[in-house]
């Protein structure tokens, strides 16, 4: 109708398509100007980590000349030299026991986060809140607090320079946080698919086996990824228990070649600083969507 | 023999008493429906029967073995959900054969059950789909099927038509009913207990219904019995649609009733319909279907104002003001005529056969003893 209306009128339907245009335009320019902001704040927080990976190809001396992250001779020396390491162990062995710590670790608090959420979310028991309420208190109490009495008990058990101290917590569901979140998710599923499954014969082991972790997949490949990440990075707990150089994971034999000599090879450090990165940032990429999905989605349509 | 006997049933949720000690025997191949309106404890008591739920007190038989401590999977019962609850991850199949690989059957055994109950259900295209894949009425069929396949002593229906719409529920409580009736030819126990708040339901898919309420049996009977007899003004209220008419009043003499300023007479017949001295503070209660519109003031009639009026096609429903009480009555469209009121006042004439009075008090039937 209205279109019927204008069309009588050339100069306003010159009129419209201007100001069409110019809405247009308006419209494009607010984008570019927005995208290009985000860029701008974007790679000034990227940036120490363009830097780094720049340097890490850079000579000692060209490090501390060059303010610039791209390396005028780039060298490969870096990671050859800072693979070797001062000790007599290469960089390989401390990144097989950075695995050996890890990969215990998330295969055990996945297992046993599992089975006390589900116990939290879905059974009635004696004290169940008081438990429950404890739970959440260790979630708010700062890591530091216990780490004494922690050590204490772990060198009474004669434990000390073994991984165990870093395996045994989170293969007792010690991480409060994982069992906090999966019991969110799975308060969010329906009961009556476990229901479904117990009149169909299967034991509690089999529903929460069966039914219970393939619901849960999400939310169980978002605490692997944390948990993944986080003992990767995790640089506390091993300086406190280990103490023989063989058994050091990636995160102390980065300071190793700090802490040796005084003027130490910067470039080997950063190099070594980048390998380091490079297997907690693949494993993000790469879930990123079951990562997103776990820990944005409430749960399951019903 | 796959005989449900439920005695004193009871259950409490902390100091709420939920079910009120109830006794209901289920018979072998019998198709049992329990209904009520919400909250009134019959899916408390299914999932008591499937051993979702723990019982407080009483007993629970199948088969006249005693199962109260038996874990669901233990009873021989199958049980089919309102919400489908098939498992998301599994495809239909594996869906079906779920329980049988639980106990570890052999797979050709698995395969044979998997193909006849999807025959069965006509769900045999749908068996490499996931639940997601499939539309409600389809999901239901996998449903039944996965409660099929275990050869249960007692099927278990939670309300499981109530996400379909209208014409789809029409047509799965005719196959449910129908796979009942082939599963009894074939030799199968199939004692049913299904779940519904909807009376039609309830009518047409049941052998015998027992109405509910609050955790009471208020009735336990077969549908006729249901309409024509029933045993309190709740199941009068609850069977039939539109619902039945109450009309508070007082009982004179075994044949009249005072309601509303004017003198119902309901004739000596009705007389003998009594229980024995039961006289005083009565409600009538009168199905639409029963009232007639009478040509002129007799003693037996009730005059009203007529204030609303739905055509139907085939018949009409009339709003009818009897003092400050309202009466539905359904006329046939043949015997109505808008032109022959006048000033919107009409008589209508209760057929004492479908007349029934109940105590005002305690709510019973006073008027089914023949």
């Amino acid at each position: 109708m209205t279109e019927h209306v204008l069309s009588h009128d050339p100069s306003t339907v010159g009129e419209v398509a201007g100001i069409r245009a110019r809405e247009h335009r308006r419209h494009k320019a607010g984008i570019m100007l927005r995208y290009l902001m985000l860029a701008a704040v974007g790679l000034l927080m990227l940036y120490p980590l363009i830097w780094l990976i720049g340097a890490s190809f850079k000579t000692n001396s060209e490090i501390f000349a060059n303010p610039g992250f791209w390396p005028e001779n780039p060298t490969l020396d870096g990671y050859i030299k800072g693979w070797q390491t001062s000790t007599p162990y290469s960089f390989g062995t401390f990144f097989l026991n950075t695995l050996w710590i890890v990969i215990p670790k998330v295969i055990g608090t996945a297992i046993s986060c599992t089975a006390v959420a589900y116990g939290f979310a879905r059974f009635e028991f004696p004290f169940k809140k008081l438990l429950f309420a404890s739970l959440i208190a260790t979630l708010l109490l700062p890591n530091v607090v216990t780490r004494i009495p922690q050590y204490l008990l772990f060198r009474d058990l004669g434990w000390l320079d073994s991984f165990l101290p870093l395996w045994v917590p989170s293969a007792f569901a010690g991480d409060a946080f994982f069992v906090f979140m999966l019991v969110q998710f799975l308060r969010a599923i329906p009961r009556d698919m476990e229901e479904a499954a117990r009149v169909d014969g299967a034991t509690t082991w089999q529903t929460m086996i069966f039914i219970v972790v393939p619901l849960l997949m999400p939310a169980l490949i978002s605490v692997c990824l944390f948990q993944f990440m986080w003992t990767m990075n995790d640089f506390l707990g091993p300086l406190i228990y280990i103490s023989s150089v063989d058994k050091y994971p990636v995160s102390l034999a980065l300071k190793l070649s700090i802490d040796t000599t005084e003027a130490f090879e910067w470039n080997r450090v950063l190099a070594m600083s980048v390998l380091a990165l490079t297997p907690a940032l693949a494993v993000f990429f790469l879930a990123q969507k079951y990562f997103i999905d776990g820990i944005s989605s409430g749960g399951i349509k019903g | 023999m796959a005989r449900l006997q439920l005695r004193n049933l009871e259950k409490d949720y902390g100091s709420l008493r939920a079910v009120h000690g109830i006794n209901l025997d289920v018979e072998d191949g019998e198709f049992m429906v329990l209904v009520g309106p919400s909250g009134c404890a019959k899916s408390t008591t299914l999932r008591m029967i499937a051993g979702l739920e723990r019982i407080t007190g009483g007993e629970i038989r199948i088969g006249g073995e005693l199962v109260n401590d038996k874990p669901p999977g233990d009873r021989g019962i199958s049980m089919v959900f309102q919400n489908y609850a098939l498992y998301p991850h599994m495809k239909v199949r594996k869906n079906l054969s779920f329980s049988m690989r639980l106990k570890r059957r052999p797979a050709e055994e698995i395969e044979k059950a998997t193909e006849h109950v999807s025959g069965l259900l006509e769900i045999d295209p749908l068996l490499e789909r996931l639940p997601k894949q499939l539309s409600g009425g389809q999901a239901q069929r996998v449903a039944v099927g996965r409660a099929l396949i275990k050869k249960p002593q007692v099927f278990l229906f939670d309300e499981p038509l109530s996400n379909l719409d209208a014409k789809l529920r029409a047509s799965m409580r005719v196959r449910i009913t129908d796979l009942h009736k082939r599963l009894k030819a074939e030799g199968q126990q199939a004692t049913v207990v299904y779940v519904t708040h909807d009376q039609t339901e309830a009518m047409t898919m049941g052998d015998r219904i027992c109405v509910m309420k609050d955790g009471h049996i208020m009735q336990v009977a077969d549908p006729m019995t249901l309409y024509n007899r029933p045993a309190n003004t709740f199941v009068a209220g609850f069977i039939g649609s539109p619902e039945m008419n109450f009309l508070d009043g007082e009982l004179e003499g075994q044949t009249h009733v005072k309601a509303a300023d004017q003198t119902v007479a309901l004739g000596d017949e009705f007389a003998h319909r009594l229980s024995v001295g039961k006289s005083g503070w009565v409600t009538l209660g009168i199905r639409p279907q029963h009232l007639r519109i009478a040509e002129a003031k007799t003693a037996g009639t009730l005059k009203g104002k007529v204030n609303h009026i739905e055509f139907m096609g085939h018949e009409v429903y009339l709003y009818v003001d009897i003092g400050p009480k309202r009466l539905i009555a359904i006329v046939p469209s043949a015997a109505y005529d808008r032109t022959a009121l006048r000033d919107d006042w009409i008589w209508l004439s209760p057929d004492p056969k479908g007349v029934h009075l109940f105590d005002r008090q305690t709510g019973e039937n006073i008027s089914l003893a023949i």
